[in-house]
């Protein structure tokens, strides 16, 4: 699904990323665990499509050269960004929101747009299984939202969206329990054989709930060493002295 | 397709021109002009007798220099003061006798009015130039005792309720434009609310400039008596020319005891070329009295249109517990320029002013709020509350705030907040990344931006008005 190789990042002429190798098949679900500094934002914003890297090396995701593509495509196309700070945006219902990111994605794969009603039933049905009030979508758009409120509308999104790729970006950091079980529950039930997880993050506590086909480990922009979920609980010991 | 899509949303959808004959008064601002216009509207001499006053008074007055967008000398010898579609120099009786090439430019703008298609239940008065073309629901109004006609018509058939309260809230001698038009106005529409009455639909005004060299004055006047409530809205278009057009209107509201008056405006003239070549000088003086108690006026305006937009609907709030409302926005992109905002005069006591301003600017162009509030000394216990927002999208444009404040009362209070923000790339990137482009990533967030005034409009114009925001800005970002 998604492959990329020898990913080199800069930015401001600083290098990020270093010759990153990676690669994820659907029904799988990897961990990227580091430092501090280590690149794993920015390979969550390249992948997306952020602005500003100036990137050598190939990313393809489902045969498709990714560079090509601009965010709202590659978005269009199924990958979908938890973002590590979601943005405010004033004035806009998060309902009304979410429904024209729906249909715009709809519209771009030649999809029917969904109307008011299926739309609300919809989001009924996806933000029960997630627990999640419905007053919260009359809201506007992460204005006003808690730290855990702002997570759980990222996770109440993707399952709206449906993407193929969904990459959490630290979307652990700053939870309490009862949030971080939310959202690992929002991931593990929309976990399936053609989709695929890239989770970012700092710490094993997520990975007691999201449990990981495979950790890689990043330093100084690159890979330094792969393993299953062991390498976690091990991490969570050591930490990351022996990788920098 | 999308390029294409683009291209066609990015002009400006109504800048087209009817050809139709047309009788026009001789070039020049004269006393001849304005006997030609009074004779050719067969008005009373005392009509007359107010525009010469007028002219007079017009001749002693300095045009205003002191706002910010400048614009280069008017020739008010090089205009038309008159000009109107030959086929309705008699007005027309019924529908049928306009000229179809009108009802065509109008069924073009979206207004239909074919009464049988009753456009939402909305009464519209329709001004093609220098004159009302035609005026749809009249019989289901005058059953109720509302008069809604042409000031034209008004002038001839209730010269009492004219000669009352014409000029009796923008006076005469006020300031050049307002002058100007109180000598030269050609039609524009009237309004009367009997007492008790709430008026049973959205009153309607469609304003459209064809003829070129020609400058539009039309003339507003609102009254709603004791315990009635009106809700009118205006609407402008103008066909694309390189000249500047020059419109100034002049629109009084008078509220007396209990009555409310709501005006809306989504005011979309012909901006200019992006090259800022031609587009209309909106230089309008609107203003409303809250003669009675408990009497209130809230002016909504969506301004997107006009080379320069210049202009400050008003409220003076004479009556005990009158209440004054602006909600503004007003957006400039290109070379687009705009100096609006509103004035609220407290003068009876425990009145309430509200002041909701939304500016957004893009391209080049230059965005400012400038508003007065003023509470005299026998306005006890009175408040107001004043919000200011500016949007920057670029780096080339510019957004001002020129708030005046003058309190001379100490039970009452002033309040004002001002936010300046430039679109924020984050969030762009946020929508982006949910798989909207650019477009409808921007008129997203500017529709929340905009929502406070958005929501004040009648719910038909607030999803014209959504659309219109969005195709304003189109190109500005990205």
């Amino acid at each position: 699904m998604l492959n990329i190789k020898n990913l080199e990042a800069k930015v401001d002429n600083k290098h990020i990323l270093n010759g990153l190798n990676l690669n994820i098949k659907p029904g799988e679900v990897h961990a990227i665990m580091g430092p501090n500094g280590s690149g794993k934002s920015t390979l969550a914003n390249i992948l997306s499509g952020k602005n500003g890297y100036e990137t050598k090396g190939e990313i393809n995701f489902d045969g498709q050269n990714l560079s090509e593509l601009s965010t709202e495509e590659r978005a269009q196309k199924g990958i979908f960004l938890a973002f590590q700070y979601p943005l405010e945006i004033p004035g806009v219902n998060t309902n009304v929101f979410l429904r024209t990111s729906l249909n715009s994605i709809r519209k771009a794969r030649s999809e029917k747009e969904l109307d008011t009603l299926s739309f609300l039933k919809l989001v009924k049905e996806k933000s029960s299984e997630l627990g999640i009030d419905e007053k919260f979508l009359s809201r506007q758009l992460n204005v006003g939202f808690s730290g855990g409120e702002k997570k759980k509308n990222e996770i109440l999104q993707m399952k709206i969206l449906q993407p193929k790729l969904a990459i959490l970006d630290e979307t652990d950091s700053g939870l309490d329990i009862d949030a971080l079980r939310i959202v690992a529950d929002g991931v593990n039930s929309y976990k399936n054989k053609y989709n695929a997880f890239l989770i970012i993050t700092h710490y094993q506590r997520l990975l007691d709930y999201i449990k990981p086909d495979f950790i890689h480990v990043l330093s100084k922009g690159k890979i330094v060493k792969t393993g299953n979920a062991e390498l976690g609980v091990e991490l969570e010991k050591t930490g990351y002295a022996n990788f920098t | 397709m999308k390029t294409e899509d683009l291209k066609n949303t990015q002009e400006y959808k109504y800048g087209f021109s009817t050809d139709v004959e047309n009788i026009r008064a001789p070039k020049g601002l004269n006393e001849d002009t304005i006997k030609f216009i009074s004779k050719i509207k067969k008005e009373p001499k005392w009509m007359l007798e107010w525009r010469l006053k007028a002219f007079n008074r017009l001749k002693i007055l300095k045009e205003p220099d002191w706002q910010k967008p400048k614009y280069p000398k008017i020739n008010y010898q090089d205009l038309y003061y008159y000009s109107a579609p030959k086929s309705v120099s008699e007005k027309p009786k019924s529908l049928d006798e306009i000229d179809p090439k009108i009802l065509e430019t109008y069924k073009k703008l979206g207004i239909p009015l074919d009464e049988q298609k009753k456009l939402n239940g909305i009464a519209v008065d329709a001004v093609f130039d220098s004159v009302s073309v035609a005026t749809t629901f009249k019989d289901e109004l005058t059953k109720k005792g509302i008069i809604f006609c042409s000031i034209s018509e008004a002038i001839q058939k209730h010269p009492d309720l004219v000669k009352k309260y014409l000029g009796s809230v923008i006076p005469l001698s006020d300031h050049y434009f307002a002058t100007l038009n109180s000598a030269v106005f050609t039609d524009g529409s009237f309004v009367y609310i009997p007492p008790n009455t709430k008026c049973p639909m959205e009153l309607s005004t469609y304003f459209r400039i064809n003829a070129s060299e020609t400058g539009q004055f039309e003339r507003t006047l609102i009254i709603a008596d004791k315990g009635s409530y009106v809700s009118y809205l205006e609407g402008c278009t103008a066909p694309m020319r390189d000249e500047n057009q020059l419109h100034a209107a002049n629109v009084e509201l008078v509220a007396l005891d209990d009555a409310e008056i709501k005006y809306s405006t989504v005011q979309n003239w012909y901006p200019g070329d992006e090259n800022g070549v031609g587009g209309i000088y909106n230089f309008v003086t609107k203003r409303g009295a809250c003669r009675g108690k408990n009497s209130k006026i809230s002016w909504t305006q969506v301004e997107t249109g006009s080379a320069i937009t210049w202009k400050y609907p008003s409220c003076i709030l004479q009556g005990d517990n009158s209440v004054g409302e602006f909600y503004s926005i007003a957006i400039t992109n290109n070379h687009q320029k705009a100096d609006t905002g509103t004035k609220m005069i407290h003068l009876g006591k425990n009145t309430k002013s509200k002041i909701i301003s939304k500016g957004i600017s893009a391209g080049k162009a230059d965005n400012m709020y400038r508003g007065l509030v003023e509470i005299k000394n026998k306005a006890s216990n009175s408040r107001n509350y004043t919000q200011c927002d500016s949007l920057l999208m670029g780096n080339k444009c510019g957004a001002h705030t020129i708030p005046y404040i003058k309190n001379n009362n100490s039970t009452s209070t002033i309040e004002h907040e001002a936010t300046t923000t430039k679109i924020n790339e984050e969030q762009l990137y946020y929508c982006n990344q949910r798989g909207l482009d650019q477009e409808e990533a921007v008129s997203l967030i500017v529709n929340g931006f905009c929502k406070d005034v958005l929501q004040q409009l009648p719910m038909e114009f607030a999803v014209e008005a959504q659309k219109l925001v969005a195709i304003s800005l189109e190109g500005s970002v990205g």
